[in-house]
């Protein structure tokens, strides 16, 4: 078929696949099988009816021989229609004819056996009956027939029948014509999916192959339109337009987060520089040098949800081709751990690295950091076990082309009703906001999964909340690989 | 333009810095020369890079947004007259791949506004002095304090001190760069090589895990802590 030209066997294999999935083939699919079951209770009905046509003509047929019969028996007596009878049998395309004696013994005809119990039977006997034709072999064909037995006032038994044959060629026609019909009926079907699915199949492919693009953060590609006006044509066009209008949205919030960083944090930056100067002038240990350590506490704050903020909002708005590089996202967990443990020992608490699989993908090695950072430092913060000290396991697992990297902690865990809300911006489980913390480390958290193409999962750990971070894993090329051999301090060194 | 005058002394380093908001600029060369340094000021890119051509700077702290041109282009336009004065890129677009644009471009060392005065000074300062050429010196020393950077050996008063391959790393950079205030946030950007904000100090507990390692049982103390800016290796005298 022309698919496998394009392919080979195995890319039509899958090819055949993706066809099976699309809601036309299904549609298609559910509309042969009606087809079919229609054709099949037509025929069903066509070939009752014709079979009970040619019942009643074979009845008819046999009754006005009888009745001929009769005549010749009143006319002629038994010789009459022995004669009759043995001229008759003879005769190309006869009937069943056969006469026998009150003990059954056959006088005339030309059956030589029945199927046993006919004879015993008197009046029409609709329902076909085996039978053997005089002459033949034993062991010749059997056939089918219906027939009419009269009991003649002497007491012998008149057998007048017609054989059924015409009927059973005619039901294996038909059969014959129902299974072409399916069968055709089926090729053109699947040479319909074939032609019209796969040319739906690689719009929609090209489609989906630009859309990933868009929603890997490339707002200025455009879906495919082929000027075909069709409905394809149309829903691209009205997604082209989507898309035009979400890049300006984007433009203008990006915008707005730049000057927001550069208009607003600059006179932060005095702010702070010139609570620093006063700081340095003032002497040690007063209310005023107190009054301005605070200030500066307070700056550093607010500078820090700052830019929490800024960075999703940066985080959100889309792939960054810079800071992606191939790396083993195993070390990543071992430098947090490692970064971590002290801090970790120094609470009260225990951080260990659980099971980790060996997953090299292309990410972004700051941002990882930054997402198990932040979880980490959550559950520091809040895991609070009933008893016993907190335990925060950090593991990572792969599952074909994506892996999960998770944080689980043993303490009371999130309702299963707020988890969905946590990921939101302030969003803060303790309500009194008693505890440090802006509420926007697990939406950073989110972010950051997204812009990897993966999402955040809470789950029960029971007792104790898992979150896991669901990424694809993404291959890189050579050209992007990390240098890990090189200590940081150098990789900035020019030479002199 | 400004022409600072003075008369350097052994410590003491030249610096430009081409930022146009004045204030800030302001601000920054008082303190610097506060803190001992001579700074020069340049409002825009191409007075920057004029002034970075015709004099000779310790270190460079360029703006990232400029006016006339911007200071990716000065960085880009100094490297590409294979000047090697150590640039220190200074910008309110701190996030995801800002940084790595900026070192691609020829910069040294990042630093998102605002920031603490502190961080800004131990940081030209460690670039400054980059030049002395400590990472030829295989052994360092402070005090009796000794690290060997080829057998990862560390002694104090000749005993053996043994570390953790972090902890090496950590008293490697602050031996490096002994005499010189170095920040959390450096040490996080240099030993651990990652650059994001950890929400929590987690730095101070790897020192003070160190400073009992390398302390404990002697009198002097080696690493000391700067209020307000970070740690300091020196001995006392």
């Amino acid at each position: 078929m022309a698919a496998s030209a394009d392919g080979g066997r195995r890319g039509f294999g899958k090819r055949l696949k993706a066809l099976s999935r699309m809601a036309a083939v299904r549609l298609s699919a559910v509309f042969l099988l009606l087809f079919a079951v229609f054709a099949l209770v037509l025929v069903v009905y066509v070939n009752a009816t014709a079979s009970n046509i040619l019942l009643s003509q074979s009845r008819q047929a046999i009754s006005d021989e009888i009745e001929d019969i009769d005549g010749i028996y009143q006319a002629a007596g038994i010789i009459g229609l022995v004669q009759t009878i043995a001229v008759r049998s003879r005769q190309p395309g006869a009937s069943l004819y056969l006469l026998t004696d009150p003990l059954g013994r056959i006088l005339a005809g030309n059956v030589q056996s029945l199927a046993a119990g006919v004879l015993d039977r008197e009046g029409y006997i609709s329902e076909p009956f085996f039978y053997q034709r005089f002459g033949e072999k034993d062991g010749g064909q059997i056939h089918r027939a219906v027939a009419q037995i009269e009991e003649l006032p002497n007491g012998m038994h008149l057998l007048i029948g017609r054989d059924q044959g015409d009927e059973e060629r005619f039901n294996a026609l038909v059969k014959r014509t129902v299974i072409f019909a399916l069968a055709l009926m089926t090729a053109g079907a699947l040479a319909a999916w074939l032609l019209v699915g796969r040319r739906a199949l690689r719009r929609i492919d090209r489609m989906s192959e630009a859309s990933a693009r868009i929603m890997a953060g490339d707002l200025s590609e455009r879906l495919p339109v082929t000027g075909a006006g069709d409905e394809f044509d149309r829903l691209s066009d009205n997604l082209n337009r989507l898309l035009a209008r979400i890049a300006l949205l984007q433009e203008g919030q990006r915008q707005v987060s730049d000057s927001i960083a550069h208009d607003l944090k600059t006179p932060l930056t005095r702010l702070r520089n010139r609570a620093e100067a006063a700081l340095g002038d003032s002497p040690e240990s007063t209310p005023q040098r107190a009054a301005l350590e605070g200030m500066i506490g307070e700056a550093d704050q607010m500078i820090r949800t700052f830019d929490a903020l800024l960075m999703i909002s940066r985080v959100e708005a889309g792939f960054h081709p810079a800071m992606m590089t191939r790396v083993d996202l195993g070390e990543i967990v071992a430098d947090v751990a490692e970064l971590y443990e002290p801090l970790a020992e120094e609470a009260g608490a225990k951080l260990v690295v659980g099971e980790c699989e060996p997953v090299m993908s292309e990410v972004s090695r700051e941002l990882l950091a930054q997402a198990l950072s932040n979880l980490i430092d959550n559950a520091l913060k809040y895991a609070q076990p009933a008893e016993g000290p907190t335990r925060i396991t950090l593991s990572l697992a792969r599952q074909d082309d994506h892996c999960q990297l998770s944080v689980v902690d043993n303490g009371a865990g999130i309702p299963e009703d707020k988890r969905e809300r946590v990921l939101e911006r302030f969003f803060r489980l303790d309500q009194s906001r008693s505890k440090p913390g802006s509420g926007l480390g697990l939406s950073l958290v989110q972010a950051i999964a997204q812009l990897h193409g993966g999402r955040v999962v809470l789950g029960d750990a029971g007792p104790g909340l898992r979150i896991t971070l669901d990424l694809p894993i993404r291959g890189g090329t050579e050209a992007h690989e990390r240098k890990r051999d090189e200590p940081a301090e150098d990789r900035r060194t020019h030479p002199s | 333009m400004v022409f600072a005058e003075s008369k350097p002394d052994l410590a003491s380093m030249r610096i430009l810095i081409i930022e146009d908001d004045h204030e800030a600029a302001q601000y920054l060369v008082k303190a610097l020369r506060e803190a001992g340094h001579v700074a020069d000021h340049a409002g825009d890119g191409d007075e920057g890079l004029f002034m970075a051509t015709s004099r000779a700077y310790d270190v460079l702290v360029v703006d990232r947004m400029l006016p006339k041109k911007d200071g990716l282009s000065v960085v880009a336009a100094l490297r590409g007259r294979s000047d090697t004065t150590p640039i220190l890129i200074l910008s309110a677009l701190g996030q995801v791949d800002d940084r790595v644009t900026g070192l691609r471009a020829g910069g040294d060392d990042y630093l998102t506004k605002p920031f603490a005065f502190s961080e800004l000074l131990a940081r030209v300062e460690v670039l400054g002095r980059r030049r002395g050429g400590s990472d030829i010196e295989t052994v360092y020393r402070v005090g009796d304090l000794e690290l060997d950077r080829l057998s990862h050996e560390v002694r104090r008063g000749g005993k053996p001190i043994v570390l953790q391959p972090r902890e090496f790393r950590l008293l490697e950079y602050l031996m490096k760069h002994a005499g010189q205030v170095v920040t959390r946030t450096m040490l996080l950007e240099n030993v651990w090589d990652y650059h994001f904000d950890p929400q929590t100090n987690v730095i101070d507990v790897h020192i003070s895990r160190l400073r009992s390692k390398i302390e404990r049982d002697f009198d002097k103390p080696l690493l000391h802590t700067v209020r307000g800016s970070g740690y300091i290796m020196r001995t006392d005298d």
